[in-house]
């Protein structure tokens, strides 16, 4: 695949995505809504074949934003999913680990860390909380954990 | 079969004071097969993330260098990256030199330390006492460039903090010559000898499906027969520039992953000869005012695989989120593809194939599905791993 052809593929994305930059050859930053994460997620490791490397979770105090950052390291290049989740009380998103089980561990984390919820996760269990920290105390969240 | 998961009993508790590093295992058995893996980590969660964003963009390197002891040139390096990424720095083509050096370097000790290591524990004791005493002058050279052995604390947003004397230059050439030629030795020792082609050929196998599916990285992935190194795919520092290869194996055992660190290593010493035969002259940082709003990724092949940073800033002196994944964080799940169906014996060697900080698998609790009670500690699996060793040894004599 050349650049090109990489560029064409994520295009193919535009119904799903509210906006899509790419401010360099290797770096793209496509952003959309909660309920389009898992198709867009998913099109990207199994359509376009890239790599899961992370997620980030943002409080921006208005709405939670999770950052999928995928690699397609045959061009070197990065995409960034940025997605919003814009109810703030049940901050809740489609678990991606169901077909990728690379991002098992990253959303037990921003589950335990931020407070989302990841419909579908086999296992949402604690992984960064000790099993006696309190429920519903999120120490990643803006306010910090009080 | 149910398998009961619920909390085991552990011979020592996720805090003791004689591991550095708190990681715990638990390995479910049916006889001498293992049949499921449990791993539970951040019992020293120091949230490095959110004390970031209460730092000034200048004053994380010293923080991020600190994630890992052996990862301190890497970390910071990535961070500097996505800032360097976001601003848009050019930074000057001494300090990515410099760079280049540094992290190579800090492959070279982080291998052979893997090497003796992964010798320990199927009793090759002579492999740990030689890869710990030509660790050593790889140490003394990071110290002579950046005046520390670990946590150098050489980059800065814009390029380093510290030059290489040019005095410097010949003598690190010099000493680069016995380096690469123990390391040989050592390679050739090891896949030359027909007992360790025995215990380690065919043993934790990762196959490529797993490998993309658990998205691992670094040497984990590239003896799966994934090609990617951050290095050649997404170059950064100088090493677009350089003659090197990327060493990728297929089978995916334990043995393709130490043939993958070995060769490695010699690759390194190729890149390192090379950067500081052709080191220019000229500074080694711009200076850098302020950080505009935005957000960058930078990424950096560790010795582990990718570290990967990614920075957001509002345009103010501290970013507003400053995100840190470490190889091991993706490396380590793989264990429940590599793992399972393996024996008893040959479990510490998988685990510590993909290369985790050792002292994580001195937290290993075996538990016995029908009683759930505690079959083997550190010791016990550590002696057994040799044992099986000991054993294809016999059978060469």
């Amino acid at each position: 695949m050349n650049d090109q052809e990489l560029r064409g593929q994520i295009e193919t994305l535009k119904d799903r995505l509210t906006g899509l930059e790419q401010p360099s050859r290797t770096r793209y930053y496509l952003t959309c809504e909660a309920e389009h994460v898992y198709a867009v997620c998913r099109f990207l490791f199994e359509d376009v074949q890239a790599r899961f490397v992370i997620a980030t979770v943002i409080d921006n105090d208005d709405n939670y934003e999770i950052v999928y950052h995928f690699a397609f390291d045959e061009l070197g290049t990065v995409i960034n999913v940025q997605a919003f989740l814009r109810d703030r009380d049940h901050p809740t998103v489609a678990s991606i680990t169901p077909f990728l089980p690379g991002a098992e561990w990253i959303e037990r984390e921003m589950h335990d860390l931020m407070g989302i919820h990841f419909e579908g996760h086999p296992r949402l269990e604690r992984l960064i909380l000790a099993d006696d920290w309190p429920e519903g105390v999120y120490p990643l969240r803006k306010g910090g954990a009080s | 079969m149910k398998v009961a998961m619920q909390k085991p009993v552990l011979p020592v508790g996720p805090v003791h004071p004689l591991q550095e590093e708190m990681e715990y295992f638990q390995l479910t058995v049916d006889g001498e097969i293992v049949t499921d893996i449990d791993v539970r980590i951040s019992y020293n969660h120091r949230g490095i993330e959110q004390i970031s964003e209460t730092l000034q963009f200048d004053q994380v390197p010293f923080l991020v260098s600190r994630i890992c002891g052996i990862c301190s040139a890497s970390h910071p390096l990535a961070y500097v990256q996505a800032v360097e990424e976001l601003a848009q720095i050019t930074v000057p083509e001494r300090a990515l030199y410099v760079r280049t050096i540094i992290n190579e370097l800090e492959r070279i000790h982080s291998h052979i330390l893997w090497v003796g290591l992964a010798g320990h524990f199927i009793g090759y004791e002579t492999v740990f006492m030689w890869a710990w005493k030509y660790r050593e002058p790889v140490l003394d050279l990071l110290e002579a460039i950046t005046g520390n052995r670990n946590n150098y604390g050489n980059v800065k947003v814009g390029g380093c903090r510290e030059d290489i004397d040019p005095e410097l230059v010949p003598e690190m050439l010099k000493a680069m010559d016995p380096i690469a030629q123990k390391m040989e030795m050592l390679t050739k020792a090891v896949l030359d000898d027909p007992i360790l082609h025995a215990r380690l050929k065919g043993v934790g196998i990762l196959s490529k499906t797993d490998a993309v599916r658990y998205a691992v990285t670094g040497p984990t992935a590239r003896a799966s027969g994934v090609p990617i190194d951050v290095r050649r795919d997404d170059p950064y520092a100088m090493y677009g520039d350089l003659d090197w290869n990327v060493i990728t194996q297929d089978e995916g055992d334990v043995f393709a992953k130490a043939v993958v660190r070995l060769l490695e290593t010699l690759e390194a010493v190729k890149i390192v000869r090379q950067a500081l035969r052709q080191l220019p002259d000229g500074p080694v940082a711009v200076e850098v005012r302020e950080i505009p709003p935005g957000q960058g990724v930078g990424h950096v092949e560790a010795p582990r695989g990718e570290t990967f940073h990614y920075v957001r800033s509002d345009g103010s002196n501290r970013p507003v989120r400053h995100k840190a994944r470490a190889p091991s964080y993706v490396n380590v799940p793989s264990f429940k593809a590599s793992c399972i169906g393996q024996k008893m014996s040959d479990v510490m060697i998988t685990l510590a194939a993909v290369d985790p900080c050792y002292s994580c698998t001195e937290r290993i609790a075996v538990v016995d599905t029908r009683h759930r009670k505690v079959l083997y500690t550190y010791e016990d699996l550590l002696r057994r791993s040799r044992q099986e060793t000991e054993r294809i040894r016999r059978r060469f004599r």
